[in-house]
């Protein structure tokens, strides 16, 4: 054979496998190639202290509507928490597929009477949405909560797999997190949970009601409840707590599905102190907030004051 | 109107056909945007299953397992009858399996085995067509001994299975993998391109989230196998298997309406052979065959001297060059007989063995409102609708988890999605009522009445975090749903590795309040075996799989 012929029918076997020997040489034990990045973020929505301004208002008053419109003035009015063009999300707690009067979730009528507030106030855009426990578009539909929303003009989004991010929360045991992206877009977070009992941290108030913005298997936190919730309130700083203590769940919490479990309470709470919001909400379960691993844990790392009465606080007779 | 013009309607009618099937099938959801009067008790706003109930031997067989025609399939009496005068004009105008099948035999080949000669043999009558009648006598008889096979097999049924626990989740797993390779690639167009792709999808033809189905890979491959035939004979499938069609083929025995063949006119072409669907012998020279035909009009289209015409009352005498048509069925008396006896005879033996009764899975939890086992067994289709339209994702078709007989009925993988105590929907599409539409009180109980139970929960004491580790963690009891909650906690004093006494609030289960809805064992962080998990016994529909002697059942 000649040199000639046997370049010619030996060069494509042998280009063959020099492309194959560097491929296996150029992707030798690489990082296996990740599609997700994370996200390092603080989730901060807080607005400055005002000495003049409580840091809590509490009303009780029969229609729902009217209790959040007299808390809310005591608190120093929407205008303190949206300005004009901002974007809003409200956190209500759509956690269960069941019905308003029920108590498991925030009161539709609290929830659209806020949508209101913040468009008023001129915000560019408000958004509804919660990463329920039971399916969302059940929770969203029997809650009431869908269909308020969007009465009142919000967009109220049902979370899907794709809208959730990485993010590095930076917290004690909370630390890489799926998190609803929804909530860390926005300009400002209104925070609206309701009080319910709860079996592990005694109550689900406003803190708790922050799991709501996790995706992932956050189940497995109650195996350090106290400190994940207050990982959880340490990213995420609320620009206003607005607590709906209309229909307290006082047993069979967080889910009841019995008006049995339900005492009717009328009160509506707006705080921008989280903890003194929880700490206040708790006394309708027959708590204080130093009971309350969670709520004590918030005021000694700093998160807020536990004795509300003393740092601020005004009851509404309405 | 010209015979193009009334082919042109056929192929109309296919396509309208398939498409509603379709339609009716991706709307067997809960949709995200859908406004029910009743915010307590959601119904679904479109009739989803009614497709199905337009199938006679769906009517057939449940009739005679149960000895009831229910709900909505009095419909397929507009099917039935009909046909008995026109013959199997469903296969050829409205049966979206055969539409499909059709379509498919119908793209042009690289191959030229089934061109010229070859097609033309192909579409000859053939003996192979017989099985599709034993098939449906095999059928008759397991369903009058109580077992419905014939949903395996019937079309319809097949069809709604394979497109929703098959096709439909497989296109969301592939739309959700090109757009997430897309973005991957890092290349801002590209990502876009597969981002645009996957929302078109979403907002087309995908269900709020994707769904995920046990065992699925035997329902695809039946499916693509049925596909993929018709690449072999043209319509294998319907010329073949299909036990519907064999019904409709003997419901034509008396048919008015038939083939006219001119022999005078015939040059003997064979065109009418080439585009024939049914194998039912079209051509003059052959004994056309009723039970085969389709209706489909292709041979009197195809036919240039005008030598074929389908019409009512049909000339029935032979010649000698030319014999009449027949609608006798060509299967022997004998193996028809054969194949009766052989399906009643396989309802015993499915039950005689260990699956059916003495050993049957513990975790074959039925949905909520399904009937006991056995007349479960003679009502379900497994159409799969329920699988499809539950929002947790929580039924599933079986393997062989309710024995071989049970293949493909529904049961409830609570790990992977609980039963929504509210939710009615699975009884709500049932369209043969092996699964029961209840009402709401009848799912969560009132005063009166208890509520629906599908198991109850079991916990795992050591696999459990407060029982075996001595780690705090409530979750299923949180999630437990019924007020007050089956689940209940005790503070006890367990000994950790140290020898301290630690107090953990400890789950205990009480039977006589557990629904068994899984949602504890949906929650459980124990992820790959769950700490608590619920089985079958203690469910409402059954007399037997009971534990307390004093629960009241509905």
């Amino acid at each position: 054979m000649e040199r000639r012929e046997f370049i010619k029918k030996t060069g494509p076997a042998v280009a063959l496998a020099a492309v194959t020997g560097t491929t296996g040489f150029v992707f030798h034990n690489r990082e296996i190639a990740r599609r997700s990045a994370v996200v390092t973020k603080t989730a901060d929505f807080e607005i400055p202290h005002d000495p003049a301004l409580p840091i809590l208002a509490s009303a009780t008053n029969s229609n729902p509507v009217a209790a959040l419109h007299a808390a809310l003035d005591g608190i120093g009015g929407i205008g303190r928490f949206v300005h004009a063009g901002e974007t809003v999300v409200i956190k209500p707690n759509v956690g269960w597929d069941r019905t308003p009067a029920q108590g498991a979730n925030t009161s539709p009528v609290l929830v659209s009477e806020m949508v209101r507030f913040c468009l008023a106030a001129g915000a560019a855009q408000v958004t509804v949405t919660d990463v329920s426990c039971n399916d969302p578009r059940r929770s969203f539909l029997r809650s009431g909560i869908r269909e308020a929303g969007e009465a009142a003009g919000a967009r109220v989004v049902l979370p899907s797999p794709e809208d959730f991010v990485e993010v590095d929360l930076g917290g004690v045991v909370l630390t890489r997190w799926p998190v609803l992206r929804h909530f860390i877009e926005a300009d400002r977070l209104i925070n609206m949970p309701v009080v319910k009992q709860h079996s592990l941290t005694r109550c689900t108030v406003g803190m708790k009601n922050l799991y709501g913005i996790l995706g992932g298997r956050r189940n497995r936190l109650h195996q350090e409840i106290d400190q994940s919730i207050v990982d959880l309130a340490t990213f995420v700083r609320p620009t206003l707590t607005v607590v709906d203590a209309t229909r307290v769940m006082v047993r069979s919490g967080p889910q009841g599905g019995s008006l049995d479990d339900i005492s009717i309470e009328d009160t509506v709470i707006c705080s921008t102190d989280q903890v003194a919001a929880d700490a206040r909400a708790v006394e309708f379960l027959g708590l204080g907030g130093r009971q309350v691993g969670h709520i004590s844990l918030a005021a000694r790392s700093g998160l807020g004051s536990l004795d509300y009465r003393n740092a601020g606080y005004r009851e509404v007779a309405s | 109107m010209t015979v193009h013009a009334v082919r042109n309607l056929r192929r109309a009618s296919q396509v309208v056909f398939f498409l509603v099937f379709f339609w009716l099938v991706l709307k067997t959801t809960f949709e995200v945007d859908f406004n029910p009067s009743e915010l307590s008790e959601i119904r679904l706003p479109y009739p989803v299953s009614i497709a199905l109930e337009f199938d006679p031997l769906v009517g057939l067989v449940t009739l005679l397992a149960s000895g009831t025609l229910y709900k909505g399939l009095l419909w397929s009496l507009a099917v039935l009858i009909p046909t008995i005068f026109l013959g199997r004009f469903f296969c050829g105008w409205v049966c979206p399996l055969g539409s499909l099948n059709h379509w498919i035999s119908g793209i042009r080949s690289e191959r030229r085995s089934r061109r010229g000669k070859k097609l033309l043999e192909s579409n000859r009558y053939k003996k192979y067509q017989r099985i599709k009648y034993y098939v449906f006598f095999f059928c008759l008889g397991a369903a009058l001994f109580g077992s419905l096979q014939a949903g395996l097999l019937d079309p319809l049924p097949l069809l709604a299975r394979s497109i929703g626990t098959a096709v439909l989740p497989a296109l969301h797993s592939a739309g959700l993998a090109v757009a997430s390779f897309a973005t991957g690639t890092g290349i801002a167009p590209i990502g876009a391109v597969g981002q645009g792709l996957y929302d078109l999808l979403s907002v087309t033809l995908l269900p709020f989230r994707q769904a995920h189905f046990h065992g699925i890979v035997l329902i695809s491959l039946v499916f693509v196998t049925i596909l993929v035939l018709n690449r072999v004979f043209t319509r294998f499938w319907c010329r073949g298997i299909c036990p519907l069609g064999a019904m409709l083929g003997i419901f034509s025995r008396f048919a008015i309406f038939g083939l006219h063949k001119d022999d005078k006119a015939c040059n003997e072409c064979n065109r009418c052979l080439l585009a024939c669907q049914g194998a039912d012998n079209p051509n003059v020279g052959s004994q056309w065959r009723q039970s085969e035909c389709h209706l489909c009009l292709n041979c009197q289209a195809a036919c240039p001297e005008g030598a074929l015409a389908f019409k009512f009352f049909p000339n029935k005498v032979s010649t000698k060059t030319n014999p009449a048509g027949t609608s006798r069925v060509d299967a022997s008396r004998r193996k028809l007989v054969a194949s009766f006896i052989g399906g009643l005879t396989a309802v015993p033996l499915f039950r005689a063995g260990d699956t059916h009764e003495a050993k049957r899975s513990p975790f074959v939890v039925r949905p909520p409102g399904s009937l006991p086992e056995d007349d479960f067994l003679g009502r379900c289709i497994r159409c799969g609708q329920c699988m499809r339209v539950c929002p947790n994702n929580a039924l599933h078709p079986t393997l062989l988890e309710s024995g071989l007989e049970g293949l493909w009925t529904p049961f409830l993988i609570a790990k992977i999605g609980y039963c929504e105590p509210t939710c009615t929907l699975c009884g709500q599409v049932c369209p043969t009522g092996a699964i029961s539409e209840l009402t709401l009180s009848q799912k969560v109980g009132d005063e009166e009445t208890p509520p629906n139970r599908i198991g109850t929960a079991f916990l795992d004491r050591g696999r459990c975090l407060p029982w075996a580790m001595a780690t705090p963690c409530i979750v299923c009891e949180e999630w437990c749903p019924t007020s007050p909650k089956a689940i209940y906690l005790r503070e006890e004093i367990a000994v950790d590795r140290q020898g301290n006494e630690v107090s953990v609030a400890r789950p205990h289960v009480d039977p006589a309040l557990c629904t068994g809805c899984g949602a504890c064992e949906y929650a459980c962080p124990v992820y790959d075996r769950k700490a608590i998990y619920v089985t079958s016994v203690g469910e409402s529909r059954s007399e037997t799989n009971q534990i307390l002697l004093e629960r009241q059942r509905t």
